[in-house]
């Protein structure tokens, strides 16, 4: 069967590129801009890190374990800039949708972002109309279960396993799985190359969506 | 409960619409258990066995692939005393689908294959040759370019009839394939909705919201998108997918729809998704050496941005995605998210569906973030007594009407939500549409 040729030709004109700029007023920004701010990432103090953990005394595996804790405060207390910055460069936080998956070029993910792209997501939530972050929305993370599986000069693997609680409005879920990070030294200091997150329920159908990194 | 000519008007209706169980009970029995239901793809099922499983309004069903190869879907239910055949989303259940509780088999046209201790059925209104002893099937099976439907009612208009012009979602899907085939990439996202579907279908073809609603997303990528190019380098092509969603009203009213009967609708392209970097080259070459200059240009330069099959189906054919509708509630709906891959492409082309499928469907998704919020409060605001109507007035006596095909003057007219309606009305009243 064709396609009526009224409606092929209906389809075929004008094809309308848009092009974003900066200056154009878009949405409700043109009506009300910057209703209602939110809290900026740099307002509050960073969390303390351990006060124990110095790179001469404290051992590889405490050192490694106060990056994951350091990094899962800083989910916790949106700290969302600090958050992007744990990770290197090129790294990218990458959440795959089942644990089988090897790659995220040829096959679908559930997040899989460089720091470019975790830069639009922050900026994204901190819009003062990112409506979905109207209600109060909280998240918790615990990290334990911390094993390092290699280390070279170069580079630390490390497996660990996360339990997330997320209030948002009035509903509490909870996200489970495990990190593996691959940590890159950089001097006396670890970026993360690559953080894969493999969620115990990334295939249970979804209330509502994840805003952030888990 | 309003008698049924007075919840829809031409211009407005009223909120039980959405919110109702009496009214949603009807839709599950009027609409989804006598329309054409999309079931899967039949790339889902390539072996004899492989089955999924699926809700066709409110009964549970099994996609099956027979052993003449032949797809069926039959009633997840074990004749005997009702227990569920499978148990699993999907799988291979071999030969023969065998109860859990006892052991009853079947053949995969759903005919009964074996009754232990069947001797004990000699005699009673049970026996193996009543056809009661067997699964049920859907009256009807059908597809259309590899995508399956089934409806459960035995009479009714064909699936080709069902589509009409719709049937352009499957058709622009397609035939961006030199191949002129898609297969499933076997990942289904399921993200629950606390609202009507309505709301879904609405949203889908309501070009005033994005650049409201998704002005946060749109501006953030816009941002970096710019700061790459001060840098010197070249924003990958998927930064526009969420960029352009900040764009202007009057842009967005330059973006027009076309409105089919039965509810089906059109929103016409927008994101502009023939570059000129080397994969596109190679990818339209193969596409001129597949059908010819004049015929793949066709095929390569409809504007569409996605196809709505109303009730349940939206289908963003240009980049392969699909979204289908299984509502739980009046206030709650499942969907279900898919994609596809195009056969005979590069690598480079297909990545170009995947980063819209991670970026906008995805459950990380910074996109629908912001439309669950709205069709929750939407939802909300609808149980209130705060008012009784829901107004569909922008452009009203606006459109220009073709041989039952609406089409919009102004992209943001809500003639969408109108069309929609009068094919509900239609359903609902048991005219048929």
């Amino acid at each position: 069967m064709s396609i009526p040729p009224k409606l092929q030709k209906r389809l075929l004109e004008d094809v309308v590129i848009f092009e974003n700029k900066e200056s154009q007023k878009t949405g409700a920004q043109s009506v009300a801009p910057d209703h209602s701010p939110r809290q900026s990432a740099g307002g509050k103090p960073l969390p303390a890190r351990s006060a124990l953990i110095d790179s001469a005394q404290s051992t590889l595996q405490q050192r490694v374990e106060q990056l994951l804790f350091h990094q899962s405060e800083l989910l916790d207390e949106k700290q969302w800039g600090a958050y992007i910055d744990l990770f290197a460069e090129e790294g990218v936080y990458w959440m795959p949708v089942t644990p089988e998956q090897t790659e995220w070029m040829d096959s679908p993910s559930i997040f899989v972002e460089d720091k470019r792209m975790m830069e639009i997501r922050m900026g994204r939530v901190m819009h003062p109309n990112a409506w979905s972050q109207a209600p109060q929305w909280g998240t918790s993370h615990v990290v334990g279960n911390v094993v390092i599986e290699a280390v070279s000069e170069g580079e630390i693997k490390v497996r660990s396993r996360f339990h997330m609680t997320e209030l948002r409005r009035d509903a509490t879920r909870h996200f489970a799985g495990t990190y593996r990070h691959t940590l890159k030294r950089i001097g006396d200091d670890f970026k993360i190359a690559l953080q894969r997150v493999d969620l115990l329920n990334g295939q249970a159908p979804f209330d509502y969506v994840l805003q952030i990194w888990v | 409960m309003l008698p049924l000519e007075r919840l829809v008007e031409s211009d407005r209706v009223h909120r039980t619409v959405y919110t109702d169980q009496a009214i949603f009970d009807r839709e599950m029995a009027n609409i989804w258990e006598k329309a054409w239901v999309y079931c899967g793809h039949e790339s889902q099922l390539p072996k004899t066995g492989d089955y999924a499983t699926v809700q066709i309004g409110r009964q549970p069903m099994i996609m099956v692939r027979g052993t003449d190869s032949k797809i069926r879907v039959l009633y997840n239910r074990c004749p005997h005393r009702g227990v569920q055949l499978c148990g699993s989303r999907q799988g291979n259940t071999g030969s023969t689908f065998v109860c859990s509780y006892h052991a009853w088999t079947f053949h995969l046209d759903g005919r009964v294959k074996g009754i232990p201790l069947s001797h004990g059925y000699v005699g009673t209104r049970m026996s193996p040759d009543n056809p009661d002893c067997s699964m049920k099937a859907a009256p009807r099976v059908d597809s259309y370019r590899g995508f399956v439907f089934a409806s459960l009612a035995s009479e009714g208009p064909s699936l080709l009839e069902f589509l009409g012009d719709a049937r352009i979602a499957f058709d622009d899907m397609c035939d961006r394939s030199p191949e002129g085939e898609v297969e499933i990439v076997p990942v289904c996202h399921r993200v629950v909705q606390h609202s009507n579907w309505k709301f879904f279908m609405e949203n889908q073809l309501d070009a005033l919201h994005p650049s409201v609603t998704h002005q946060s997303t749109g501006i953030a990528a816009g941002r970096v998108e710019r700061k790459l190019r001060e840098e010197g380098r070249t924003p990958p092509l998927y930064y526009h997918y969420l960029s352009t969603f900040a764009s202007s009203f009057d842009q967005w009213d330059s973006v027009q729809t076309v409105n089919f009967p039965r509810g089906h609708g059109i929103l016409k392209g927008y994101m502009g998704l023939r570059p000129d970097d080397p994969d596109t080259k190679e990818y339209v070459a193969a596409m001129y050496r597949a059908y010819g200059e004049k015929k793949a240009e066709e095929h390569l330069g409809r504007s569409i941005h996605h196809v709505l099959v109303y009730p349940y189906l939206s289908v963003q054919s240009p980049l392969q995605q699909l979204r289908v509708l299984r509502p739980l509630a009046p206030n709650k709906t499942l969907s279900e998210i898919w994609h596809f891959r195009l056969k005979g492409v590069s690598a480079a082309i297909y990545r170009r569906a995947l980063w819209y499928f991670n970026l906008v469907n995805s459950p990380a998704t910074m996109i629908n973030a912001d439309d669950l919020e709205n069709w929750t409060k939407g939802q909300w605001g609808l149980e209130s007594d705060g008012g009784e109507w829901v107004s569909f007035h922008r452009n009203y006596g606006g459109d220009t009407r073709d041989n039952g095909v609406t089409y919009s003057n102004n992209g943001t007219s809500e003639v969408v939500m109108r069309s929609q309606f009068e094919a509900w009305r239609q359903y609902m009243s048991d005219e048929a549409p």
